[in-house]
């Protein structure tokens, strides 16, 4: 690594380079989407494929996500490694019955004859404003769909690492981009990227002894910032990062919640039947004599997403963190 | 004074943005489907092709009865027969070039067979020993599709990654009248001429969907119409007419190979049998309708083209049954066999690499196997050991 002072880049950016990266690497990556080749994606991830790498390495498709992933698995079939774009979460639903039906189930289906190596990349989760249909946390769908893996970065520098892993895995990849990071900006050199866990692998962004919190993606500023001011209530809050869903990284979660004995999982979607319930499971399950309080959960609400104006009521924030964290059963330790 | 003429110079111009498109006319369908047989055409047709076809009806037809019989053994969980519509199986993998592949829908193990998967292997998915018996690879035959209509997206797909690659293959995709309402059979279509991916799409239109007639699926006038709206040409043909349909898949196979782009066959055929063993047709028509296609068989068409014009004789007719019947009963005795199962086989290909979680439930199945394996030796039933081996 250089000393020179690396200048911040987005994650869009970090995402953008490595869609590039990949592409330049390898002729068989191939970008296809709804307004990914001209105008370079709605969030700009796409920008400058097309006219790098031409319109058949990075093409704009008719509107159609069932179409795009449909032909997507051909393609693979073929061999290709397709990175496709889903415009919005909420937009992704019709190319669902892909997923369960074909994409999920292909290698499975024929014994691992026809593997298929495709990205779905799905911008994810609220914060943005956005109006009805733009701000879903759709990741419970993916991840009760076995033979998906279901992977989200909190990071400029795991944008990067975890993109080019996904595209060069030989399993489908659901790549969950968190809308409202897109922006964030962070330290980081393009032309030495810095390097990452593999996927697979969960990070302890923050170390403490108090509690864990386990977050990904979207909600792992939210936590970072929830641990600083915890500190005011005389709480050191360890901080975990999923990175991803699939494959859970059990042993890092685990290892933490028994240093600590205490875990709050925290994320935007929903807590009936969303990842937390899962996740509190595999804790209890695992790490219960060394539990000090029961597994909780801030999410989102069991309600359809709300509308801009009222989504801060929605999402979990600093004060719906701690307030989780102070019912941990605290009496016990005096 | 025209309300025109009280506006002087004022003359509306159309939308700027619109502009002519295809010329629709060359895209529409023959008024009538298509057929060579009893026709002039058939003496053009090359008489090898034709007797080839017939030897393939003939297995197929022997092929459908051996599976449904099958089903009333407890061999075969299932089997949806193809009984009456054998033309267009055969002739839909004889269109094909080796290098060509196939995407057929859960009623074309004929056409898989056609295509020369073997035969036990093509109904691995129908027996329930595994999805897909056969490597798609090995005669490039995607796997039998069940959800309907969402094997045609993977053929445009397939079909244009071949072109992008500089391979001059072409992609036949199968599908059924009832799975032209799905919204992947629009969105394969459409993708498929927007990209003029070397694709054709076969739909047999066999008059059912399960129970449900075409008049409640659909009021395009033909199936072959709809193709005319995605500015790909439409052909309908006599789909119990081996030799015209296989003549309409080669043009539209020969057209998409040649870079002309997507072509929709809409072949007119019957399903004889009900819509699988487990199904009553007589729920939703009788048997005057049955018998009316019954006199319009596909083997018996061509059986007496060949017949009359000297092609075919007797011999001929016998030597082409004995050949079914030795297919018959190898694949009975090979069927009467049990397949071999190994359990752990349903963790092993869920992923490249078995995941942490699959990896912990593998180790439980097999510590059950182990223990069943165990209780059997107990109690001295020592010859049902487990079932393959455990890796």
């Amino acid at each position: 690594m250089t000393t020179v002072a690396v200048k911040p880049a987005t994650m869009a950016q970090a995402l953008t380079r490595a869609l590039r990266d990949a592409m330049a690497a390898d002729p068989s990556v191939h970008v296809l989407g709804e307004d990914v080749g001209t105008l370079g994606g709605v969030f700009r991830v796409t920008d400058g494929l097309a006219k790098e790498f031409g319109e058949d390495r990075c093409t704009d498709t008719p509107l159609a996500e069932a179409g795009i992933l449909g032909t997507a698995v051909g393609m693979a079939m073929y061999g290709l490694r397709p990175v496709v774009e889903m415009q919005f979460d909420a937009f992704a639903y019709p190319a669902f019955e892909q997923v369960v039906s074909h994409v999920t189930k292909m290698r499975n289906r024929t014994r691992g004859r026809t593997p298929l190596p495709i990205t779905i990349r799905v911008p994810y989760g609220g914060g943005i404003g956005g109006v009805e249909h733009h701000s879903d946390s759709s990741e419970a769908y993916y991840m009760a769909t076995p033979g998906l893996h279901v992977v989200t970065p909190a990071t400029v520098a795991d944008a990067y690492g975890l993109l080019r892993e996904s595209i060069a895995s030989d399993d489908p990849v659901v790549f969950l981009e968190p809308k409202r990071l897109y922006w964030s900006k962070d330290a980081w050199n393009p032309e030495e990227p810095t390097p990452v866990e593999p996927t697979g692998r969960a990070v302890v962004r923050r170390p403490g002894r108090s509690a864990t919190l386990i977050t990904y993606g979207p909600s792992l500023a939210v936590c970072m910032e929830a641990a600083e001011a915890g500190r005011a209530e005389g709480w050191d809050l360890e901080v975990v990062d999923l990175r991803s869903l699939v494959p859970f990284d059990d042993e890092t979660v685990c290892a933490s919640v028994r240093r600590t004995g205490r875990a709050v999982v925290v994320h935007e979607s929903g807590s009936f039947g969303g990842p937390g319930g899962e996740i509190a499971a595999r804790v209890t399950e695992r790490c219960f004599h060394h539990l000090e309080a029961p597994v909780l959960r801030v999410a989102g609400f069991d309600i359809p997403y709300p509308p801009p104006m009222l989504e801060r009521h929605h999402l979990p924030g600093v004060d719906r963190i701690l307030d989780a964290v102070g019912r941990l059963q605290w009496e016990a330790e005096s | 004074m025209t309300v025109m003429e009280q506006r002087g110079a004022y003359r509306p111009t159309p939308p700027p943005a619109w502009q002519p498109r295809t010329d629709p006319a060359p895209l529409l369908p023959d008024a009538e489907p298509f057929r060579v047989l009893g026709t002039q055409a058939a003496e053009q047709t090359d008489p090898e092709l034709l007797r080839t076809l017939y030897a393939r009806l003939v297995h197929g037809r022997r092929y459908n009865a051996q599976a449904t019989a099958l089903t009333k053994q407890g061999r075969l969980a299932v089997y949806p027969s193809s009984t009456g519509q054998e033309a267009c199986e055969v002739a839909a993998a004889l269109a094909l070039e080796e290098r060509d592949w196939l995407f057929p829908s859960y009623r074309d193990t004929l056409a898989v067979v056609a295509r020369g998967v073997d035969p036990v292997e093509a109904l691995t998915l129908l027996r329930g020993d595994w999805h897909t018996g056969y490597d798609p690879y090995e005669h490039r035959v995607a796997p039998l599709s069940t959800p309907l209509a969402t094997q045609l997206p993977h053929a445009v797909g397939l079909a244009h990654a071949a072109r992008l690659k500089g391979d001059d293959v072409v992609a036949l995709a199968m599908v059924g009248d009832g799975g032209t309402s799905e919204g992947d059979f629009h969105e394969a279509l459409n993708f498929a001429a927007v990209w003029q991916a070397p694709v054709v799409f076969l739909v047999q239109n066999n008059g059912f969907a399960i129970s449900v007639p075409l008049a409640k699926q659909t009021a395009a006038p033909s199936l072959a119409h709809k193709a005319v709206g995605y500015g790909m040409p439409g052909r309908l043909v006599d789909g119990n007419d081996a030799a015209a349909v296989h003549q309409v898949l080669s043009d539209a196979v020969r057209h998409a190979r040649g870079g002309g782009g997507p072509t929709l066959v809409e072949a007119i055929t019957y399903r004889v049998e009900a819509h699988t063993n487990a199904d009553d047709a007589t729920r939703y028509r009788g048997d005057a309708e049955v018998e009316t296609w019954r006199r319009h068989d596909p083997v018996e068409l061509l059986e007496r083209e060949l017949t009359e014009r000297g092609l075919l004789d007797d011999e001929g007719i016998a030597a082409a049954r004995e050949d079914a019947e030795a297919m018959a009963a190898d694949l009975r005795a090979r069927m009467n066999q049990d397949p071999p199962l190994d359990p752990m086989d349903l963790f092993a290909h869920v992923y490249a690499e078995p995941t942490p979680q699959l990896r912990e439930q593998r180790e439980m199945l097999r510590a059950e196997l182990a223990a069943e394996a165990e209780a059997e030796a107990g109690t001295g039933s020592a010859s049902g050991a487990t079932e393959g081996g455990h890796r």
